[in-house]
């Protein structure tokens, strides 16, 4: 009886250490940086005075960044899972590719900025562009979208499809007219959950050769661009105190993004789960 | 002229000898009941119709299905072409997440047409066929997830008469379905074979017994007897038959 109490009160105390030090980062924050934040913040261009710097070229290229990788990862990626569950038969091969799609999910975003560097910076030669970070992004999130089609694509009932393919459809209408809609909400939440981690990223694009400091917004995907999460960095390697309150400022408004992501994700889920029932 | 023929039909899931050669003939505009113990084969069978059996992996065809004369498995037959000729109702009834019109003009759009009027036409004489009609004609926009059991298995019927086939393969079309609901189906099938020509598998005797011409019973991956209806009921040539039809065991 004793014992059974105590592990109750260790299992709420490790509970709350999360939750406390969560609480503390958050409080530190905003605490420092919530006044900062104001129109002139996310319009300015970045400056070497702390109370003249903004966020705007880094906002535009969170901006490119993001809406390119989500041009270039989700074809691939869906159709990469739709050809793995519809089409490819279940042997040794597909058990592989399998594999190592799992393992891809969870190699180091490091790994993915040498790549980056190596094939498209160098070898492709797109320089340090919009372009090259994009298609770097979009094979760290490749993986994760592929693995979260694919358990969406899953859990369409296999009679809906036998019901489909014994009325005369081929597997490309079964696919386009009643799987893919049936788990389009699925999808859709791992896609934004995926896009919600390429967001802070900041390690792969730093190698791939994301500026710090960038006075311009990009224009072409061609251009060299910055994004918040290494404007936040830069912020806080610097030694005046301006800075770390723009850093602090600077993270309230990617929080807001990343949770801005989230819950969109979590309404669309929420939606679909009440929509579509078998 | 028959209008399905089986000529030693053998099939394998890998290892597994599932169909022990059978040949079966099936004359036009009647309805043939499969019947016999869980995994004796005879859904598997049925399959074969409309080449179901296509979408499993491991599993292997020998043997010829005529349908009119021509081998599906071995004509440079188109097979989507032929699946539209070959209806097929399903154990569980299986209404895509769409309203109950979709449902049933959905093997027309798949062959492309979008022509309003006859799209509208069509679901409503199909649903009459299916003896749906009066209890949904106002809620076509509604999702077919909302009907009860009975009703989405006559939607699943109304939906494959649609394509306008000229045989229905059912698989056990009552088994999920309460007694009322299924009298309705089975009223149903009486009228269809005017139409259509139908082969079901069941695991009721007395569905069998009330709406086949011809039983074939099977076991183990073997047809064991193949006759009229009321023979197989009443003086079967074999003892396995007699003792599954009297219950004595299966």
């Amino acid at each position: 009886m004793f014992k059974d109490s105590l592990f109750k009160y260790f299992a709420i105390f490790c509970t709350s250490i999360g939750l406390i030090v969560l609480a503390l980062l958050l409080f530190d924050i905003f605490s420092k940086g919530l006044t900062r934040i104001d129109w002139d913040f996310i319009t300015n261009l970045p400056s070497r005075r702390p109370e003249r710097a903004g966020i705007l070229t880094a906002l535009f290229g969170m901006m490119w960044i993001v809406t390119l990788t989500i041009l270039i990862a989700c074809p691939i990626g869906i159709a990469a899972a739709v050809y793995l569950e519809e089409y490819s038969s279940k042997n040794r091969f597909a058990k592989f590719i399998e594999i190592n799609i799992s393992n891809l999910a969870g190699v180091p975003s490091i790994i993915y900025g040498i790549l980056g560097l190596e094939v498209f910076v160098r070898l492709l030669k797109l320089g340090n562009s919009v372009l090259a970070g994009s298609l770097t992004l979009s094979l760290l999130v490749l993986p994760v979208i592929i693995v979260a089609t694919r358990e969406a694509i899953k859990s369409v009932p296999n009679s809906l499809r036998e019901a489909s393919i014994g009325l005369g459809a081929t597997p490309w209408q079964t696919i386009q007219r009643i799987v893919l809609p049936a788990c389009f909400g699925s999808i859709l939440t791992g896609i934004i959950l995926a896009i919600s981690r390429a967001v802070g990223e900041t390690a792969p694009l730093i190698v791939v050769g994301a500026l710090v400091y960038v006075p311009f917004v990009p224009q072409t995907p061609m251009d060299q661009f910055t994004v918040l999460p290494i404007q936040i960095f830069n912020w806080t390697s610097r030694p005046q105190h301006g800075f770390v309150v723009n850093a602090a400022a600077g993270i309230i408004i990617l929080l807001l993004f990343v949770f801005l992501l989230n819950s969109i994700a979590i309404i669309l889920r929420n939606r679909h789960n009440k929509r579509v029932k078998y | 002229m028959y209008k399905l023929e089986a000529r030693d039909i053998q099939l394998y899931y890998g290892q597994k000898h599932a169909l022990k050669g059978i040949s079966m003939a099936i004359k036009p505009n009647t309805v043939t009941a499969f019947i016999g113990p869980s995994g004796c084969g005879k859904s598997t069978f049925l399959r074969c119709f409309n080449r179901m059996n296509d979408l499993i992996d491991t599993c292997r065809i020998e043997g010829e299905i005529l349908i009119d004369g021509r081998d599906i498995y071995k004509d440079r037959i188109n097979v989507v072409d032929h699946r539209k000729k070959i209806g097929m109702v399903f154990q569980k009834p299986n209404p895509f997440p769409k309203s109950i019109f979709e449902n049933v003009a959905y093997g027309l759009r798949i062959n492309g047409i979008t022509h309003k009027k006859f799209l509208e036409e069509t679901v409503e004489r199909s649903l009459r066929q299916a003896a749906l009609w009066d209890e949904v004609k106002d809620d076509l926009k509604k999702s077919a997830l909302a009907l009860s059991g009975g009703q989405q298995q006559r939607l699943c019927i109304a939906r494959t008469l649609a394509v306008e086939p000229s045989v229905i393969l059912m698989d056990e079309p009552c088994s999920a379905l309460d007694p009322i609901s299924t009298a309705k189906v089975e009223e149903l099938i009486h009228e269809l074979k005017n139409k259509y020509t139908i082969v079901m598998v069941t695991h009721n005797m007395q569905q069998a017994a009330r709406v086949s011409d011809r039983t074939a019973f099977f076991y183990l991956g073997e047809l064991i007897e193949y006759d009229d209806t009321p023979t197989i009921f009443t003086n079967p040539a074999k003892e396995a038959t007699q003792n599954y039809v009297t219950g004595r065991f299966g």
